[in-house]
């Protein structure tokens, strides 16, 4: 019971931020859209447009996700258990879609598509299928990384026995691998299906208007209609789909197979030629819209040149600070970010991996897990506004605290540090625990010895991807940033937004430093890494 | 404040992140602005040089976004002053009374300002055309918004939603106030003809349209009166790209004192300094907008760019009134 006890006091700390910077907000929305009482409420739910947005999203999300888990997983298996030359560099890159800022990322997408670009024959453009292809393009780093991290501590000799046992390598994989891979992959399919209902901008920019989802239909029932009720209602919607989709990735997440230390890649075999295919097609496929991109950002009125770039560090009307200040601002802000989301999220899935006796205690474990999941499923457009009206006064007057925006950021990153860190911890054998409490190791000594070797390296990986978040975040941070202390998303935006061919042009080339400056930070981890697990 | 500065040291390369930005005293100015803002610096300077406030810019999104969002804080306003609400959200927000009474001295005198409201510049929502586009496959151009739905024209021209942007929502109205009750037959026909709806004006305008650019196919999209100067190649003398002056929808924009401002003396200097000479000779080059007061205009404006002589208008408490049924009427026949 004491030890309960411990457990409870170390998991306020989480609590107390995500109820402050979390749950207030959205629930000072959702009591406005209450004001007209729960019939209203319910109303919005029976109407047909409603039920047309929850199918959409439903459906685009779902497809993206078994998309970017066919797409991903070979990437995996070849970017961490192969030894294929440049694998570091190509780690790294398969993440930079994912810290894009979306808007950049839905005019690449439509320069491709629209009738005169390089894919415009396929007819693509304003179709559903466009909308599925950009969020598989945002999404498959994080089906690529963390089921990396998970395979590559995988002891490969089970599989080897089973070959040796007369298994083919098709049997060996269904039966050894697959199995021992599957709490990875529902980690990522969860994150990824989350992240998908919750696409905002390259929704709204690719789908034109024959397609909505629930989140963009919160930000015109907020932003545009007012129609806080509607808005409300669909929030709603969208806290049960993650409560649904928690439980039924619940169910696959029992596995309890040993994580390892990182094992040596192997040289790649005439088997894995058809894998090897696979990767080169799927890494073809996520540059071409980033080559559209850098095009883009080297063209000035038809010509090519630096221009775009040497825009950056020049003045702006529009713009408070230079996009150059910007970065920097953006670095400073990351930095925090991912610390306390790392530190936070560390927590919470130490705490929730914590082996526990009674019903009670995973039932409360589990909700916990399930509460710092939130911050993904839930609407961006509502927790900002929700900022606005919860932390606009005293007591609470925080809009102008320069720590909210790592704060935020760190919100939104939190969900994906867990879901990383999570599975590998589960991993570990608690008798391996028990040796080491037998033998005399404090609690302390134990979660030194035993649980940070294991963890470390998908630790890493989590900070590299609270930084990469905390780089591309717009959603949240558009709400609370300040302007002369601005991030380089809200200058993209800014700029993207403002008349003028130049303006759209010093845009892309900024994307175009905010990809290379993420990738750049990801090679930094990766590097760290390899020290990291050799130490050990 | 230790942390704040290891941290500034430690990733700082130009700035501070974290230098925290008194705004809640009595010599700031907090002006709540749409996304559009955009202003030489030195303009701004020299207000603050010479009325001893420091004013701070906060961008809230669109006209749309820009006044719900005050309309939600008006308890704890986010801002002293607002500057970006136009003729079609005007109504929403006096009737929410986030507006506090106050006129400046020199009121423009053309433009008619609304319950505290002041007008600060115009701008007309017109169907451009890309002449080049045009000349080069001898076709006539379009005139009128009827053109428009003319076989001629089929899959030639791109707009922004009116549900997702103001220009998109000033196109809707120019075609209510041509039409009236007939506006949705216009429409349907505007859809079979092929017309493109995009959710942004930076959408249809630098990626669908053939002048903007980028590679765009379309040759006709709605953008403003005053898009065609910035077409102007560099080394030539005229720009390829004109607006229909036939099919403008005229767009104010207001600035006002926040009913609750914090520092509601600031607030109103920054409303006079909008109506001021420094100000409003600024606004074309940073905004493409017309001063209300009839400042001067850049030469290449007064040229390129003439404001047409009858937009077309609809009274704001129509607007307001009718708003949320036109929307939606209009999102059927757009998805249908």
């Amino acid at each position: 019971m004491a030890r309960h006890r411990h457990l409870l006091a170390l998991g306020a700390l989480p609590l107390a931020v995500l109820g402050l910077f979390f749950a207030y907000p959205v629930l000072g929305m959702a009591a406005r859209g209450f004001a007209d009482g729960p019939g209203a409420v319910l109303g919005v739910l029976a109407r047909e447009r409603t039920q047309q947005v929850l199918w959409f999203t439903l459906w685009s999300a779902g497809l993206a996700t078994v998309l970017a888990v066919l797409l991903g997983v070979p990437v995996a298996y070849t970017l961490y258990r192969l030894r294929v030359p440049g694998r570091w560099l190509l780690r790294v890159a398969v993440v930079v879609p994912f810290v894009l800022p979306t808007v950049v990322v839905g005019v690449a997408f439509r320069q491709l598509l629209a009738p005169g670009g390089w894919l415009g024959s396929l007819g693509l453009d304003g179709s559903a299928a466009a909308i599925v292809a950009a969020l598989v393009f945002f999404n498959v780093a994080v089906v690529v990384r963390t089921v990396g991290a998970m395979w590559e501590s995988l002891d490969p000799r089970r599989e080897e026995s089973a070959r040796v046992l007369g298994a083919t390598r098709a049997q060996a994989f269904l039966t050894i691998t697959l199995p021992a891979l599957l709490p990875a992959i529902a980690a990522a399919a969860t994150v990824v299906f989350l992240y998908c209902a919750t696409a905002f901008g390259v929704v709204l920019t690719l789908g034109g208007l024959r397609h909505a989802n629930i989140e963009t239909e919160i930000w015109l029932l907020t932003s545009q209609q007012l129609d806080l009720t509607g808005a409300a209602a669909l929030s709603i919607l969208q806290v049960l789909v993650i409560v649904v989709l928690l439980a039924l990735a619940a169910r696959l997440d029992r596995s309890s197979d040993r994580a390892g230390a990182a094992q040596e890649p192997a040289r790649p075999t005439r088997g894995d030629l058809p894998v090897l295919a696979w990767t080169s097609a799927v890494l073809a496929a996520l540059a071409l819209p980033l080559a559209a991109l850098v095009v883009r950002s080297l063209e000035y009125e038809g010509r090519w040149s630096l221009r775009n770039y040497a825009a950056l560090a020049g003045d702006n009307p529009a713009l408070a600070a230079t996009a150059a200040e910007a970065l920097s601002n953006s670095l400073q802000i990351a930095v925090v970010a991912a610390t306390f989301a790392v530190g936070l999220g560390g927590l919470v899935s130490w705490l929730v991996t914590q082996p526990t006796h009674g019903r009670w205690a995973s039932l409360v474990l589990r909700s916990f897990d399930t509460a710092f999941m939130l911050p993904l499923g839930v609407s961006a457009v509502t927790v900002g506004f929700g900022f606005l009206v919860t932390l606009g006064r005293p007591p609470l007057a925080l809009l102008d605290w320069p720590w909210l925006v790592p704060i935020a950021q760190a919100m939104v990153a939190l969900p994906l540090v867990v879901r990383t860190v999570t599975p590998v911890l589960r991993a570990i054998d608690d008798r391996q625990r028990q040796v080491a409490a037998s033998l005399g190791a404090s609690r302390w000594r134990v979660f030194l010895t035993v649980e940070m070797p294991l963890a470390w390296r998908a630790l890493l990986a989590a900070t590299g991807f609270a930084f990469a978040i905390s780089l591309g975040e717009f959603g949240a941070t558009s709400f609370l940033v300040r302007d002369e202390v601005p991030t380089l998303p809200v200058v993209i935006y800014r700029l993207i937004g403002h008349p003028g061919a130049a303006n759209a042009g010093t845009a892309m080339a900024a994307s175009v430093v905010l990809a290379l400056l993420t990738a750049a930070v990801m090679l930094l981890v990766e590097r760290t890494r390899v020290r990291g697990v050799g130490a050990f | 404040m230790r942390k704040t500065l290891i941290t500034c040291l430690l990733v700082g390369l130009t700035g501070c992140a974290f230098s925290s930005t008194p705004t809640a005293d009595s010599t700031t100015v907090v002006v709540a602005t749409h996304s559009s803002w955009a202003m030489d610096k030195a303009v701004i300077k020299a207000f603050e040089k010479e009325s001893g406030y420091t004013v701070r810019i906060r961008p809230q999104g669109d006209a749309g976004e820009l006044t719900n969002k005050l309309i939600l804080t008006k308890d704890a306003p986010i801002a002293d002053v607002v500057y970006g609400i136009d003729n079609t959200f005007a109504s929403r927000a006096t009737d929410a009374s986030i507006i506090a009474a106050f006129e400046p001295k020199n009121a423009p005198k053309d433009v008619a300002s609304r319950k505290g409201l002041t007008p600060i510049d115009v701008s007309d929502v017109c169907v451009n055309i890309d002449d080049t586009w045009f000349a080069a496959k001898k076709i006539p151009a379009p005139r009128t918004l009827g053109d428009l739905t003319k076989r001629r024209y089929r899959n030639l021209t791109v707009t922004p939603g009116a549900n997702t942007s103001s220009t998109g929502l000033a196109f809707l109205l120019a075609t209510i106030a041509t039409y009236g009750d007939a506006w949705p037959t216009y429409w349907t026909r505007l859809m079979a003809n092929g017309l493109k709806v995009d959710a942004g004006w930076e959408d249809a305008y630098t990626v669908d349209f053939t002048a903007g650019g980028g590679k765009g196919s379309r040759p006709i999209v709605v953008s403003y009166a005053s898009s065609p100067p910035f077409t102007v190649p560099e080394g030539g003398t005229k720009p390829t790209t004109s607006a229909l002056l036939d099919t403008c929808f005229r767009q104010v924009e207001y600035a006002g004192v926040l009913a609750g401002a914090k520092n509601p003396d600031g607030a109103k200097a920054f409303v006079e300094f909008m109506v001021s000479a420094p100000f409003q000779e600024a606004l074309p080059e940073n905004m493409y907008v017309f001063p209300s007061t009839g400042a001067t205009v850049p030469k290449d404006w007064a040229r390129w760019a003439p404001l047409p002589e009858h937009p077309l208008s609809l009274d704001a408490d129509l607007i307001a009134t009718n708003r949320d049924t036109w929307l939606a009427t209009w999102r059927d026949i757009v998805t249908s």
